[in-house]
């Protein structure tokens, strides 16, 4: 037995089972927003309070658990977190992406391809993609009941009027199995094409209430026009530490005088490579 | 021959509600015929009721008994799609006073009623280029709207408006008032025309020496007048 | 011919108040009809209750839908009368703020309902947004400017615009002029004028100004208390009003 006092991974039962239908449904209609009743988490809004409750009610005492921010396993979120559950369920923890059955994830998709064998559980700050079009909650869900998308592509109509492209870079909207428009989370575009994946990806948005879902193999389109087709772009450059030159890199100032480098946001996949070098 | 325009019986009162309901009227058991190709002048004295009967035939008033026949519509009976079609093809009207939509250049006001009835631009439009002409209106004022012209500026647009299609029944209100001899002549020509084109036409004239030259026949309406109790 | 629009005795109440009752009407393809009564005389209601933004209570609104032929637009599903309504239906509302969107360009406004039905070419969408700004006498260099940068009159251009880039047959307008100065109004009558002739539109149009409807409508029909009280060609029910109200009506205007 835990010697803590805590129900396994913090909820209580009832509550993850409500979570786990809430789960179910999305998994059920995919890209389609779920309501839940969030809980009050041990962890301010934006600190990842919906993803929180989506790896609690998914944890079984035999999983391994990643946690990442912006795809590093060290920074101070990602860590928080994996104490979070590490004393709340005694669960084993992990950085390598190969290695975990559940992977929580902040703004990032791993580069490692995922099996079917995993769970990616994205933190999702805004999880209604037509919101900065449509303030009202009562029009956005009869435009999804309606599939009334038109709006979402004025959206990507006013980047190219503005800056000769579409200019959005992160929360590309996506369409999901050509029924649902949905928001990936603030992941760069570049994470995009990954969406379509062998695991399951459920996304836990806690102070909107919203949970939903993208199951294994759905059909994920990201949303373009026939004369500017969605590009996956990402800084021209190989990683300065491990030179891949297929990952997404951050840039780095290294000095007061204005020097940067480009190295891989996910760690693991990072270190990784120069293991293989070494 | 049958008559393109046939009045028969006709009668109308003016009720008014607002002062009472007083019911006055104006006409009763008014009947002509006008043939194809013949002008017929109204007469009377002023307030007789000749542009009554003017604005009856043209569905513009409403009548409260007997009929107007235009070709084969009776426009008191037709529906207001009805007469608006047959304005359209059939039923001219030129008034003394011209009422356009502010800012419409004045060769699109003469070229609206072949338009209105689907003929290519550059037909109307030449036929309007070719009426203006005729009537002196400068070329400078085409493309300008008539409503800051003068009287007699606006008066000849109007006509030439009226003139534009060469509709089988057309309405005349005093078409040369106020014109110069110049300017007369075109109009009097232009009904010519029409008449030799085989246009019903009923006018009023009070340009005696214009009434006499293109009026076949004259109907004084003071018979058409009910006698007052 | 087939009536574009045919409306029976339509009804609207709230609660024990009449908004409007027993409307009947007809539209004819290429008519525009004007509906004229002061305040609260049921017209806004009876207009918004065609237009699908109120259900009303009683009555049938038919339209002659281009696939299918009549149909009760009241019966329509949900999804079937928003088609209706970002196709073959057009509103312009008094006010442009509640009939464009205000953080998008005028561009994007344009161009929004024909993404809506399936355009997906920004150069094409661009190009019709383009052609339709120079319709309504906007400035092809204002194309990337939001609404909010307009003056009045130019607002209500673009929502014109707005509404018939997807080539419409049936607009229904609400005060279209309410709001703008003398001199906007006229370019507006003669721009909406134009518009209706040459795309051989359907209009029902909205308003409490007699001298709107002598320029635009075909045919009037006059309200007071919810009740149509006379109907007949526009000319003809200003020239010679029947009922005591309308009578009143006409010579309430100031004359110029």
């Amino acid at each position: 037995m835990r010697d803590t006092d805590y129900n396994f991974a913090y909820l209580d039962e009832q509550t993850k089972r409500m979570i786990r239908r809430a789960i179910l449904k999305g998994v059920a209609v995919p890209g389609y927003q779920v309501p839940f009743a969030s809980r009050e988490m041990p962890m301010p809004y934006g600190w990842g309070t919906g993803g929180v409750q989506v790896t609690a009610a998914c944890l079984t005492p035999e999983d391994t658990l990643k946690v990442i921010d912006q795809g590093a396993d060290d920074t101070t979120n990602a860590v928080s977190i994996r104490k979070f559950f590490e004393k709340t369920a005694e669960i084993a923890v992990t950085e390598r992406t190969a290695e975990a059955t559940i992977i929580q994830t902040r703004h990032r998709i791993p580069e490692t391809p995922l099996t079917e064998a995993q769970i990616l559980v994205y933190q999702v700050p805004m999880p209604e993609p037509l919101r900065f079009l449509e303030p009202s909650e009562v029009e956005t869900r009869k435009m999804h009941a309606l599939q009334d998308y038109g709006l979402m592509h004025v959206k990507l109509y006013e980047d190219i009027a503005r800056h000769g492209e579409i200019a959005t870079a992160y929360s590309y909207p996506v369409m999901v199995e050509d029924r649902y428009v949905m928001s990936p989370s603030p992941i760069p575009k570049f994470d995009n094409p990954r969406l379509v994946s062998a695991a399951l990806q459920l996304f836990g948005a806690g102070r909107e209430q919203r949970i939903y879902a993208v199951p294994p193999h759905t059909r994920v389109v990201s949303l373009d026009f026939e004369d500017h087709p969605f590009d996956p772009s990402k800084a021209p450059h190989p990683c300065a530490l491990c030179g891949a030159e297929d990952s997404y890199l951050d840039e780095v100032i290294t000095d007061d005088r204005g020097s940067r480098m480009f190295v891989c946001s996910d760690t693991d996949y990072c270190a990784g490579r120069r293991g293989e070098a070494a | 021959m049958i008559p393109m325009i046939h009045v028969e019986n006709l009668a109308k009162n003016f009720t008014l509600h607002n002062q009472g309901g007083a019911s006055i009227p104006v006409i009763a058991g008014a009947g002509f015929s006008v043939a194809p190709g013949e002008c017929v002048a109204l007469t009377g004295e002023s307030g007789a009721g000749k542009s009554t009967v003017m604005r009856i035939l043209y569905g513009n008033y409403l009548a409260q008994g007997g009929s107007v026949r235009i070709g084969t519509i009776d426009i008191t009976k037709a529906e207001p799609r009805e007469i608006l079609a047959l304005r359209r093809e059939t039923l001219g009207y030129v008034s003394q006073f011209l009422r356009v939509v502010p800012r419409v250049p004045t060769l699109e006001v003469v070229a609206e009623p072949l338009l209105a009835l689907g003929r290519p631009e550059e037909e109307a439009f030449d036929r309007a280029r070719d009426l203006l002409t005729r009537l002196r209106i400068p070329e400078r004022l085409w493309t300008l709207s008539p409503t800051t012209f003068s009287g007699g500026e606006q008066q000849r647009v109007n006509i030439a408006r009226g003139f534009a299609h060469a509709y089988p029944a057309l309405l005349l209100d005093e078409p040369t008032a106020s014109l110069d001899a110049t300017n007369r002549e075109t109009v009097l020509t232009l009904i010519e025309e029409a008449k030799a084109g085989g246009a019903a036409i009923v006018g009023i004239f009070h340009d005696l020496e214009a009434r006499a030259r293109v009026a076949d026949r004259e109907i004084d309406v003071a018979v058409f007048t009910p006698k007052l109790a | 011919m087939t009536p574009l629009l045919d409306v029976q005795s339509l009804g609207k109440s709230y609660g024990g108040r009449i908004g409007c009752a027993d409307v009947s009407l007809r539209l004819y393809p290429g008519e525009v009809l004007g509906i004229v009564g002061e305040s609260g005389s049921g017209k806004s209601t009876l207009l918004n209750c065609l237009a699908g933004h109120l259900p009303p209570d009683t009555g049938r609104v038919i339209f002659d839908t281009r696939a299918e032929g009549p149909r009760d637009v009241l019966t329509m599903s949900e999804p079937e009368r928003r088609m209706l309504g970002r196709t073959d239906w057009a509103f312009v509302h008094q006010n442009p703020r509640d009939g464009l969107r205000m953080r998008i360009s005028a561009g994007g406004n344009v161009g929004e309902r024909l993404m809506a039905v399936g355009a997906r070419h920004y150069g094409e969408i661009r190009a019709q947004a383009t052609d339709w700004l120079a319709r309504v006498e906007i400035a092809e260099a204002r194309i990337d400017d939001r609404p909010s940068a307009f003056s009045g009159g130019m607002q209500q251009r673009l929502q014109i615009a707005r509404n018939l880039v997807t080539g419409p047959r049936l607009v229904f307008m609400d005060e279209p002029t309410g709001g703008l100065d003398v001199s906007v109004q006229a370019r507006l009558l003669d721009l909406i004028r134009g518009l209706v002739r040459r795309m051989g539109l359907s209009a029902i149009v909205v308003t409490h100004d007699l001298a709107v409807v002598r320029l635009l409508a075909d045919r009037l029909m006059v309200m007071k208390d919810g009740h149509v009280i006379e109907t007949g060609l526009t000319d003809q029910v200003l020239d010679d009003p029947q009922a005591p109200y309308t009578q009143l009506l006409v010579s309430s205007v100031l004359q110029v």
